[in-house]
């Protein structure tokens, strides 16, 4: 994926440099020529220097061929210029940080998917929409429910019980099971479950957390 | 027509005070109590002092009420985060945004925003004049 992160802070630096580690081909937009002299040093490159809420900027940074943009300033206003810019560029997905959690509800409106400080959210955010990963979200329901496919990794603490034995959050329930093998199964409470099934399961939105953690354990900076 | 005007500048100041003579219900709301020094003495509407892209703020002002915002701050940003909440988040029905980067100015436009660029505009302004004859020798 190619992936523009507008504003080289602490939380733009780190997200960057997770993301080069994972082969992405990433882009910083910095502002202030210091910081982004010192971000350039750091990450061999993969800079550059100008407003990332000008469209000449974001034209520059090749914004019409990303696949995903990440505004991580500190200013909320800059975030959402940034993302409406970009999408208005035909960028398929924006994540905006939010500094003031009220802000919530307008980021939403505009359809940008928002993340409350944190470089490990802003990352979560974005690990969600890759293949690696073991929870992928596939379809929102109305009232709130939402279909995800679990895959269950060798170290899953599920792995080897019956589904009967599997404490689901309430309102979740494991409705497919497909094997390593590509071979669906409809669950029932004596199927046991083992490494390497694919879930498919309907939960409540707010319970996903939840559901990954008893799926599929701790994964690094989730369990906070 | 209820009106709220974010940002008393020159020009913020110039309109608010203008509706407010014409009989308008105005509120004004400036981050500095400084800046309402620039309303007309006859001002007979609202000042408040608060930051525009802040929902409790626009709340207490009531924004659900207003017919009509203008942002008319410095910040071109900071303009189109307000207008948007209040178009979004309050449905207030004529929402003006002034723009100074023209760039900016068409994107806004186009992402639903009645939007005023004072660079382009006045851009156009002067060079009508520069290609008609001098009014004054």
């Amino acid at each position: 994926m190619y992936i523009v992160v507008a504003g080289g802070g602490k939380v733009g630096f780190h997200l960057a440099e997770e993301l080069l580690g994972q082969h992405h081909e990433v882009l910083v937009i910095e502002r202030e020529s210091g910081r982004a002299a010192q971000v350039r040093e750091e990450l061999q490159g993969n800079v550059m220097l100008g407003d990332s809420c000008e469209a000449s900027t974001l034209d520059a940074a090749g914004i019409a061929r990303a696949d995903l943009i990440a505004a991580v300033t500190g200013d909320d206003e800059d975030n959402l210029v940034i993302c409406d810019i970009s999408r208005y560029r035909g960028v398929p997905r924006t994540i905006a940080r939010i500094n003031n959690p009220k802000n919530e509800l307008l980021f939403q409106k505009r359809g940008i998917e928002t993340t409350i400080s944190a470089t490990q959210a802003v990352l979560a955010q974005i690990e969600q929409e890759l293949p690696t990963q073991m929870m992928i979200p596939l379809l929102q329901l109305h009232n709130g429910l939402e279909l995800v496919e679990i895959k269950l990794p060798e170290t899953s603490p599920v792995a080897g019980r019956s589904v009967r034995e599997v404490l689901l959050p309430a309102e979740s329930l494991i409705s497919l099971i497909v094997d390593p093998g590509g071979v669906p199964r409809m669950p029932s409470g004596d199927t046991r479950l083992s490494a390497g099934d694919a879930l498919v399961v309907v939960s409540r939105k707010e319970s996903l957390e939840v559901l990954r953690e008893q799926l599929i354990g701790s994964t690094h900076g989730l369990d906070t | 027509m209820n009106v709220v005007v974010m940002g008393c500048g020159r020009l913020g100041a110039r309109i608010a005070g203008i509706l407010d003579a014409e009989g308008h219900s105005v509120t004004v709301l400036d981050s500095t109590e400084g800046a309402f020094r620039r309303l007309p003495d006859s001002f007979r509407g609202k000042k408040a002092v608060g930051n525009g892209m802040d929902g409790p703020t626009l709340e207490k002002i009531g924004i659900a009420e207003a017919d009509c915002f203008l942002a008319l701050t410095q910040g071109d940003n900071r303009n189109y985060f307000a207008s948007q909440m209040a178009r979004e988040v309050y449905h207030v029905s004529r929402v003006l945004c002034r723009v100074y980067d023209p760039i900016r100015e068409e994107i806004f436009r186009d992402l639903g925003l009645e939007t005023f660029s004072p660079t382009s505009f006045g851009a156009n302004i002067l060079l009508d004049m520069l290609r008609k004859e001098p009014v004054r020798k």
